[in-house]
Formats: structure tokens, C-alpha cells, sequence
């Protein structure tokens, strides 16, 4: 069978389970539309977490991004899952006892304020918006390479998909939803690595084959170091961003994670605050899986790409280039007219342009392997992509109901509310697709804002909000301000400066960041504004309320967390 | 629960906390990061140490913290009897 029919199978099963779980599952109250009832057993929960958190991106680019950067890869690598230690520890069992059901609430309740809500839920949305656009991008992606359909379809569909099970089955849908879409993205994203791995150095397992021998008894980052510096590029294992630069962007997407809302909201699902720890242990586990053999694919990806392109001739490329060139993600074009193809950093010489996200997408080509692993890791994308389009839906839709709706109208009641949940989830399910089939042209810089303003805003407040009793709503709204504003303006200045204020591209360049920060790694600078803030503010204000001291008093002891439904 | 031994549970819920992320901040920020040039100097198998750390090694750490977290914090639940059923 060819790779289309593969992959319309492929996809066609994954779907229709998909469908399925979210009719078996559907919700029948706000409980269970926002946090399936508290019901989910703690190893669900944290492969539900692991589907919800590793998104399109993790599944198609970030090996890509390793490929071409190497050492400086390792951010992403870490900070994408050191953040886990961070919610484990400091966040998911004190906010499960706390019980209610999404992070505003928390804000709004620890703070005894609206207007603390109300910046939390605007702090919410934005981050969940930004996502969600680029997850709809990436399920437009995979349709329209691998089912041949228009980009533009291939939004409608997936939006059709996400609309279904989202809006119909709330939390408690997603959550199974997300159990299978885990199963599949990983292992579609394993099949490939393993088969690569044996392919190039013998051994079933991507993590030690990383550290493996090719053919010719030399170790493969050895050989990949030695490739790239003869090229005139970098080593692959050291890197060119300073060091400060690594650790600033490290730390922020690491505390960025753990106050990622629709991270977070996951493990309001379990039962106990036991469970909510051990959960964040299932899902680290779960993904460190993806995450470790990431860094192999990678090394695989581009040390296979160099020996079969580079230094080739122009006429005898191997049969996948003249596939992806189709899709504008691979280009050659031979600049010097000499019939082979130079692969340099200067981009006057070089003649070999290959997208990150084709690392993954075209692994099984490169490999050779068999047309259903083509198809599977189609399925795979689509898994990553909608599994966190999801997961944000719900975040959007309950802000907008719970945190918005009801604390301006409390008489509401529970039938109505999750009618306008519903309602919202449907709008933002909308608002997404319009985003994916006119993409911003900013997507992949606004990610940046994504996890800056999570780890400038949301993070500190909620620490504060756990481990000190004298934090007041003053100190918080003042922290989150500033945090938010310094991490936007700094972002703003600097990406968009040039386009919006005019600036001088002199007075945008790297040369002028601050302490050589990036504005990826600046989250960690509002961070600290935000804490040094929120501490001087509520020392110059009266301590919070007798009643707000029994809420932090209460959440620190495991023992009567709300009890839950069972499914 | 009366209030000296909240105060005891939470002074000693603190300590196993900063110790484990002591760990966390050593084995990512300072083995991946700041020493990774001095680790480098190691070959461990076809692996240099530092970047080791950087793109595979610190994750096993953190998932080995997560687990011992819970251990540890159940241990801590049952002897102030706080523990859930």
C-alpha cells in the first residue's frame, strides 16, 4: 500500500477513537466539564498531562531545533522539563487541596480580590490563545503534506475534531481523549528513532545510540563535531548562545511550565494531593521519553542529512529531497553552478535550506523505512496537535464562564454556566481556526510571550500565595503588573521595535539586551521584578484577612482535600 | 492538628523541599550549564559529561526527585497524621 492510504488509515482509526472516547465520556456537570470530577487516577492523569503539555511543537520541531543548534538545543530540553520538578514540588498538591477548579480561582480567592481575578484571567487567555493559534497551524501542516488535502481544509477539520470532543465532553472527555492521543504521538514517535538508531549505530535504544559508534568505529558526535567544524559551523556539542543567554532562557521556560494554566488545571483532576504529586511523576516520566530520545533524532536527523546532501551531486539527491522540496520545507539550489551541493553557514554560499520541522516529518523517508511508519507519525502529529489545542479550549472556555461569568453573576445557575462554557468553547475553538488558516506572521515569536508572561505573572503570585502568609492582594497585583508589563515591554522592544516604533535595527540588536538576556530568557528578569515587587508592596500594606490565613493554613495539610466522583 | 505541630510539619515539609531542589538546580543549571565547559573536559562512552547532562542526563534527575518527593512527603503525611486515606 502506498503512503497516502496508509495514512488515511492511520488516521482514520486514530480519529474515530478519538470520537468515540469523547461520546463515552461526555460531561454532564460543571465539575466534570472543568475538572472531570476530580476522578482521574493519578497514572492517567500524568499521561493526559504528558499529551496535553507536548504539543505540535514538541513533536515536530523541537528535534529540529536541536539538529541546527546542538548544545544550545539543550533549553528546550531542560526547561521543558525541569518545570515538572518545580510543579511537583512547589504547586499541583497545594493547589489540588485547595480544590477549586482553575487558577484564577486560586488568585482571585487567595488574594480576595476580583481585580486580582480579573488579571489572572487576562494573563490566561493570552497565553492560551497564543498557543492554541500555532497547534491549529500545525494540524493544517500535516494534512495538507501527508492527506494531500488544502492547508486550509485541514484547519476546518481539525477544528470540526477538537470542536466535538472539547466542547461536548469538557475536562472529563479531554482526559481520556488525551490518554489515547498520548498512546499514539508516542509511539509514533518512537517507531521511527528506534529504527534510526539501529540503522546508524547498531543499538534499539535513541538514548545510548546517541552516545553510540557508526560504521567507521568513531563515536557519532565525534564524527558530527568533526563534520560540522570542517563546514565552518560550530561544534555540535558547544554552543554559540553565552552562557547567560542558556541559563536566562532555561529558567524562564522552566518556571514558565509550572505556571502554564492549562498545565496547571490537570491535576485539579485526581483525587487526593498525593495523587496530584505522584501524577506530576507519571507525566515527567511520560515525557521524558519524548524528551530524551528528542536529542537523538536530532543528531540522527542531521548527521544523516550531511552525508546524504552535503557535498553530493546536484543530480543524484536521494528520493525524499525531491519530495520535501515540493513542500518548500527542503530547498537546494546550486548558487556556484558547480553541480554539488556546498553546505555552509554564510548564507551567500549555501545551497542546501532544510526546515526544522522536517526532521521528524521526513525521518522515516531518510530511513527508508516502511510507508505505515509515514503514515504513523502523521497520526502522531496530529495526536500532539490536537491533544493540546484541547487542553487550551478548556482553559479559554472556563475562564470565560467560571471566572468571568460567574463572579460577575453569581445567581447563575449550574445549567447555564456550562452552556456558556460550552458556548465559549465553541467561539475559541473559532477564533483558533481563523488564526491557523491566517496565521500571524509572528507565531513563533509569540511563543516567547507565551511562556515569559506565564513565568512573570502567574508563578510567583502563586508561590507567594502558598508559601507566605504575610503576601496581600496589594503585593500581588502590584508583582503581577510589573512582571507582565516589564516582560511585554522588554519582548515588544525588542521583537517588534524595528516594525512598529521604527527603531533602528542598531538599537534592537543583541548588542543592547540587557545583561546579554534574549528576550526568549527575559521571563526570568520579570520574574524576579515580580517577586522583588509583590515583597515590598505587601510590607508597606496591611497583612491579608483572618479568613485568607485559614485558606494558607489549609492548604498546606494534605488531609481533607475534596472528595471526588468516581467514573 | 494544633498549631505547634503545623508549624513543625511545614518547617520540616521546607527542608525536603529546599534539599531536592538544591539537586534540581545542581544537576540543570550547574552540570548543564554553568560547568558544562569543565565537565566536557570527562568523556563518558561516545558522550561528552556536560552535554550529557544538558540533553538527557538532568531529566532522568529530575524524574528520580520527582519520585523521591512523594516518597518522602507520604513519610512525613503518616507521621504528623495528615495523611490521606
Amino acid at each position: 500500500m502506498d503512503i497516502l492510504t496508509w495514512t488515511y488509515i492511520l488516521v482514520g482509526i486514530s480519529f474515530s477513537i478519538y470520537i468515540g472516547i469523547a461520546i463515552y465520556t461526555r460531561a454532564g456537570s460543571t465539575k466534570e466539564f472543568y475538572t472531570a470530577g476530580g476522578g482521574v487516577s493519578p497514572l492517567a492523569n500524568g499521561m493526559a498531562t504528558a499529551a496535553d503539555w507536548m504539543s505540535a511543537a514538541s513533536f515536530l520541531s523541537m528535534a529540529g531545533i536541536i539538529a541546527f543548534s546542538g548544545y544550545d538545543g539543550s533549553v528546550y530540553i531542560m526547561g521543558w522539563t525541569g518545570g515538572y520538578v518545580l510543579l511537583a514540588l512547589l504547586l499541583a498538591p497545594y493547589l489540588r487541596k485547595f480544590g477549586k477548579f482553575t487558577v484564577p480561582d486560586f488568585v482571585g480567592d487567595r488574594y480576595y480580590s476580583n481585580k486580582a481575578r480579573v488579571v489572572a484571567v487576562f494573563c490566561a487567555l493570552f497565553i492560551s490563545f497564543t498557543y492554541v493559534a500555532g497547534q491549529m497551524r500545525g494540524v493544517g501542516i500535516v494534512f495538507s503534506r501527508y492527506l494531500e488535502v488544502d492547508i486550509n481544509t485541514g484547519v476546518i477539520i481539525g477544528m470540526c475534531i477538537v470542536f466535538f470532543y472539547a466542547v461536548l465532553g469538557g475536562m472529563k472527555g479531554i482526559t481520556y481523549t488525551q490518554v489515547a492521543q498520548y498512546c499514539v504521538l508516542i509511539f509514533a514517535f518512537m517507531v521511527p528513532a528506534i529504527f534510526v538508531s539501529i540503522q546508524l549505530t547498531g543499538n534499539p535504544i535513541p538514548q545510548l545510540g546517541l552516545g553510540g559508534t557508526v560504521e567507521d568505529g568513531t563515536y557519532l558526535l565525534d564524527k558530527l563535531d568533526g563534520i560540522l567544524v570542517d563546514l565552518g559551523f560550530n561544534a555540535y556539542t558547544s554552543g554559540q548562545k553565552s552562557m547567560t543567554d542558556v541559563f536566562a532562557i532555561t529558567l524562564a521556560l522552566m518556571v514558565g511550565t509550572a505556571g502554564l494554566p492549562h498545565v496547571i488545571v490537570r491535576f485539579f483532576t485526581v483525587p487526593r494531593v498525593k495523587d496530584a504529586r505522584l501524577s506530576a511523576g507519571y507525566a515527567l516520566v511520560f515525557i521524558a521519553i519524548l524528551y530524551t530520545t528528542a536529542p537523538a533524532v536530532a543528531a540522527f536527523g542531521i548527521y544523516n542529512a550531511l552525508n546524504t546532501v552535503a557535498d553530493q551531486p546536484v543530480n543524484q539527491m536521494p528520493e525524499w529531497v525531491g519530495n520535501w522540496q515540493q513542500t518548500n520545507l527542503i530547498s537546494i539550489n546550486d548558487v556556484n553552478q558547480d553541480g554539488v551541493v556546498q553546505y555552509t553557514p554564510d548564507p551567500v554560499t549555501n545551497e542546501m535550506v532544510i526546515d526544522k520541522d522536517i526532521m521528524v516529518l521526513a525521518a522515516p523517508e531518510i530511513a527508508r523505512l516502511p510507508n505505515w511508519v509515514v503514515g504513523l507519525v502523521a497520526a502522531g502529529g496530529l495526536a500532539a496537535a490536537l491533544s493540546t489545542a484541547a487542553g487550551l479550549l478548556l482553559v479559554i472556555s472556563t475562564a470565560v464562564s467560571r471566572d468571568l461569568c460567574r463572579t460577575f453573576i453569581p445567581t447563575m445557575t449550574e445549567k447555564r454556566e456550562l452552556w456558556i462554557a460550552r458556548i465559549a468553547a465553541a467561539a475559541a475553538v473559532g477564533i483558533a481556526g481563523y488564526f491557523g488558516v491566517n496565521p500571524p506572521g509572528f507565531v513563533a515569536e509569540v511563543v516567547a510571550f507565551a511562556f515569559g508572561l506565564a513565568a512573570a505573572s502567574f508563578f510567583p503570585v502563586i508561590i507567594m500565595g502558598i508559601f507566605s502568609t504575610r503576601m496581600n492582594k496589594e503585593g500581588a497585583i502590584a508583582g503581577m503588573i510589573s512582571g507582565l508589563v516589564f516582560t511585554l515591554g522588554y519582548i515588544i522592544y525588542f521583537k517588534f521595535g524595528a516594525g512598529l516604533f521604527g527603531l533602528s535595527d542598531e538599537a534592537v540588536s543583541a548588542d543592547n539586551w540587557w545583561f546579554g538576556i534574549s528576550p526568549e530568557g527575559i521571563g526570568s528578569l520579570g520574574m524576579i521584578i515580580n517577586l522583588g515587587v509583590c515583597y515590598v508592596v505587601s510590607m508597606l500594606t496591611p497583612p491579608p484577612p483572618q479568613h485568607v490565613q485559614e485558606i494558607i493554613q489549609e492548604i498546606r495539610i494534605p488531609r481533607g482535600a475534596g472528595r471526588a466522583h468516581d467514573h | 492538628m494544633d498549631v505547634a505541630s503545623r508549624k513543625k510539619y511545614w518547617k520540616k515539609n521546607i527542608k525536603i523541599l529546599l534539599s531536592l531542589l538544591a539537586v534540581w538546580f545542581l544537576v540543570s543549571f550547574g552540570f548543564g550549564i554553568l560547568l558544562v565547559d569543565q565537565l566536557n573536559q570527562i568523556q563518558m562512552g561516545g558522550f561528552k559529561l556536560g552535554f550529557w547532562f544538558a540533553q538527557q542526563g538532568a531529566i532522568y534527575f529530575f524524574v528520580l526527585l520527582i519520585f523521591i518527593y512523594v516518597v518522602r512527603m507520604n513519610m512525613l503525611d503518616r507521621e504528623f497524621n495528615v495523611n490521606e486515606e
